[in-house]
């Protein structure tokens, strides 16, 4: 052999399993392709484009910020596209096409890019650029949800299983059913004022309690599971983003801690604290909070960004723990009707402190 | 059958297809060998003699030069034709003892005690420490030392490691399958010096002969144990696999005599053997030269100081050209400049990579993923150390485990940014060493 040939010399190990950033990122974005087919299923074209919209925005937006700045660029590695589907995920597909510009633009300017790029941001940047939008444009943000297939928003189809002509027993409760998510039911049916009213113009019988009772039926549940209901582009179907789940579980791209204890809480917390005055709660009930809104999407999309959850085992059972609580707590008493992502965006910003707080012991350690 | 194992750890491509089947083969008399003073983990040995002078094989050359320090030995006979600076496995130049054969390949007179189990353990350690044994996996701690723990921490297990969870590294599982019976003669002496009543010998599922053989040889014997182990690395990391085959978890920055066990490689235990019953230095080690651009992967048992480059020439040189030749396993071997390094007792294999195989990828900031967290098989937090020590905050790389790393390499395997994590590591071992010193 010639001797002259030059070796490479590298620090150990000197294998490696070839994984990459730009895997993981892109991997993502193919975890969440099920849940944009469904989107664009239930409520059309325009699901799509909004998505690729926000996509597409957050891609320019960074690549123009890494030039203006005068360092690499590296949107094909598919963080920044990643964070403008999931931008736009949280928008519903009434909204205006303006919307997730402005959002993912936010979401990579302030959310990104200012504290440094990818790995530096304290808070995951699509639910901040979401936070943004909802704090400055709150009508274009909840107004005009998509009805699916000319049925109701709430995904309560058949309102005959509620009562025969609901619209003129009471108007107030047929208006609730029809526009608004089933969350918001779920949520408006706990102000017993609100209850009281709807049962007066019924007559008297419990129409509050029969309207609860049929958010957590088969029928409804089935809904929600398939995502046959109004609510944002990403928040279609459970079964959907439980697919996209499970792909990425496997390929070991998130980690189980988090969404389980996340999904536990909200299970455990809405059983025990879900149910309304007069009707109490169901051993249903936990499903329909859990298929509902944005929880599968936040618990495993959102709460599993790397950068903005704890690194330890112990932080992150903590950091699960602690969005389900605020999630109940915001949907059950806050002042919106889901909490998914304010919880995970508080959580973001004790990850620090999580992670002081629970460093491990190394193997052999005593304990104290 | 259940698998032991530990918590943590991956599962490289073992890689072992190159060289497993290739029988151990003599390697014949060099032309010159570079015996190298520190082979081990200690005080460099002191040389006794001088250029010019004419040694046998087998003849003392270094002496130790302190408690924790080894005896050298000439691996052929010839004259001593320079001491001065070589390269040694880790790719460093240190100094070693050059000697030119006479081509007679004259050995010291050896003994033969057929009934060596019956000598008593003073002289035993004795032997071993004579003979210049250290341990042969890796770390090369001087045997005698091993075996000799002070009187209030009694052994009663005794592990031979013969995991072999480095890719590529098939020297230990040729010796099993090869030397099966010697391996355990040694484990019953090593068992006999410590006074342990428990022999184990920890061997990887990828092996399955060499666990047959094992357990074929050891059936019936209540004393000895052969334990399969699952094949994940760092399976044969002391602390790893003392947890894995005996469920004892040695203290943080302790040795495995605080729990009452001591490891040796089941390489050493050969070497052991030998001295105590022929008197035999540790002169020769079986060697792996493996790798996908050598054209005749072997197992050699070359004497020790041969030089890479001659072994390579022994498997009929290289396909391609080299990207990487590797002093020891992919995971924790050095990265050499050339192939004019010398074997020492520590060196179990030389792997050669082509160009593609050893690309280096290009890093990236932390993305926080946690994968080094999750595999660390120390429970550490490696990329919060790395960070650390990356802005010089000792204390903070210490709580995330810095001193309890054992540079395992699988942080680094795993982490999808491609960041040193083991360099970084060791760059803060070395700072805190330096701290501690100015304290």
């Amino acid at each position: 052999m010639n001797s002259n040939e030059k070796l490479i010399v590298s620090p150990a190990p000197h294998v490696h399993d070839r994984s990459t950033v730009k895997n993981v990122m892109w991997n993502v974005v193919l975890a969440l392709i099920p849940a944009l087919i469904f989107a664009t299923y239930y409520w059309g074209f325009r699901a799509l484009l909004l998505s690729l919209t926000g996509a597409v925005t957050a891609v320019v937006c960074e690549a123009i910020i890494q030039k203006l700045r005068k360092i690499p660029v590296t949107v094909h590695d598919g963080s920044a596209f990643l964070t403008g589907l999931l931008l736009a995920f949280n928008i519903h597909a009434g909204a205006p096409i303006w919307l997730p510009i402005i959002g993912a633009t936010f979401a990579i300017a302030i959310g990104k890019q200012v504290f440094g790029g990818l790995g530096n941001n304290p808070v995951n940047p699509a639910l901040l650029g979401r936070a943004f939008l909802l704090a400055s444009w709150p009508t274009q943000m909840t107004a005009g949800w998509v009805a699916v297939k000319n049925s109701a928003i709430s995904g309560l189809n058949d309102l005959s299983r509620i009562a025969n002509n609901l619209s003129e027993l009471s108007p107030k409760a047929y208006e609730l059913v029809t526009s608004a998510t089933p969350l918001n039911v779920a949520k408006t049916l706990r102000d017993t004022t609100f209850v009281s009213e709807i049962n007066a113009q019924a007559g008297g019988i419990d129409l509050g309690g029969r309207i609860f009772g049929s958010l957590t039926e088969m029928e409804t549940l089935k809904s929600l599971f398939w995502g046959n209901i109004g609510g944002c582009i990403g928040e279609v179907s459970a079964f959907a983003l439980l697919l996209g789940a499970v792909y990425l579980l496997y390929k070991n791209i998130i980690e189980w801690r988090i969404p389980l204890f996340y999904i536990g809480t909200v299970f455990v917390l809405s059983f025990i604290f879900g149910g309304i005055p007069g009707s109490g709660t169901s051993v249903m009930l936990p499903f329909f909070h859990i298929f509902s809104g944005g929880l599968m999407l936040g618990a495993f999309f959102m709460a599993t960004d790397y950068t903005t959850t704890p690194l330890t085992k112990k932080g992150r059972i903590i950091f699960g723990i602690g969005c389900g609580l605020l999630t109940i707590v915001i949907r059950l008493v806050g002042g919106y009707p889901e909490g998914v992502s304010y919880s995970i965006l508080f959580m973001n910003v004790l990850t620090p402190l999580i992670d002081r707080l629970t460093l491990p012991k190394a193997f052999g350690k005593v304990k104290k | 059958m259940r698998l032991k194992t530990f918590p943590g750890g991956i599962h490289p491509h073992d890689q072992k297809h190159y060289s497993k089947s290739a029988t151990i083969r003599k390697y014949p008399t060099p032309n010159r060998v570079i015996i190298h003073l520190s082979q081990h983990i200690g005080a460099p040995s002191s040389p006794i003699v001088e250029v010019g002078e004419s040694v046998l094989k087998g003849q003392v050359i270094a002496e130790p030069s302190g408690f924790v320090s080894l005896m050298q030995h000439a691996s052929i006979s010839g004259k001593v034709s320079k001491i001065g600076k070589f390269m040694h496995p880790t790719g460093a130049m240190s100094t070693a003892i050059e000697i030119t054969s006479d081509g007679l390949d004259q050995m010291v007179a050896l003994d033969d005690n057929e009934n060596f189990m019956e000598l008593p353990v003073e002289s035993m350690k004795e032997r071993i420490a004579n003979a210049g044994i250290c341990g042969m996996g890796g770390a090369g701690f001087p045997s005698h030392v091993k075996l000799s723990p002070p009187a209030d921490k009694p052994i009663d297990v005794v592990v031979l490691n013969g995991v072999e969870c480095e890719p590529y590294l098939t020297s230990d599982y040729r010796l099993m399958l090869e030397r099966a019976e010697d391996i355990l003669h040694g484990l019953r002496v090593i068992m006999k010096v410590t006074g342990a009543k428990k022999g184990m010998i920890g061997i990887e599922a990828n092996k399955p002969d060499a666990i047959a053989l094992m357990e074929n040889l050891c059936a019936g014997r209540k004393d000895l144990e052969v334990v399969a182990l699952k094949l994940q690395y760092p399976q044969g990391a002391e602390k790893q696999l003392i947890f894995a085959a005996t469920g004892r978890k040695v203290p943080a920055g302790g040795l495995p005599m605080a729990v009452g066990v001591v490891v040796q490689n089941v390489g050493t235990a050969v070497a052991i053997y030998e001295a105590i019953r022929y008197q035999k230095p540790l002169i020769e080690r079986v060697i792996s030269v493996t790798g996908s651009v050598v054209r005749k992967p072997q197992n050699f048992l070359a004497p020790i100081g041969t030089l890479y480059s001659e072994l390579v020439e022994a498997c009929d040189g290289t396909s391609a050209p080299i990207g990487k030749a590797i002093s020891g396993g992919p995971m924790m071997g050095f990265a050499l400049p050339s192939l004019d390094a010398a074997m020492t007792k520590g060196s179990s294999g030389l792997v050669l990579m082509n160009k593609h195989e050893a690309r280096s990828m290009e890093e990236h900031t932390c993305l926080r993923c946690a994968r080094c967290v999750d595999i660390c098989p120390m429970n550490l937090m490696p990329s919060m150390i790395a960070n650390a020590v990356k802005y010089n905050d000792l204390d903070m790389a210490v709580k995330a485990g810095l001193n309890d790393c054992i540079k395992c390499g699988s942080c680094a395997y795993v982490c999808p940014a491609h960041i040193r994590l083991v360099q970084w590591i060791d760059t803060g071992k070395i700072r805190f060493a330096e701290a501690q010193r100015k304290k």
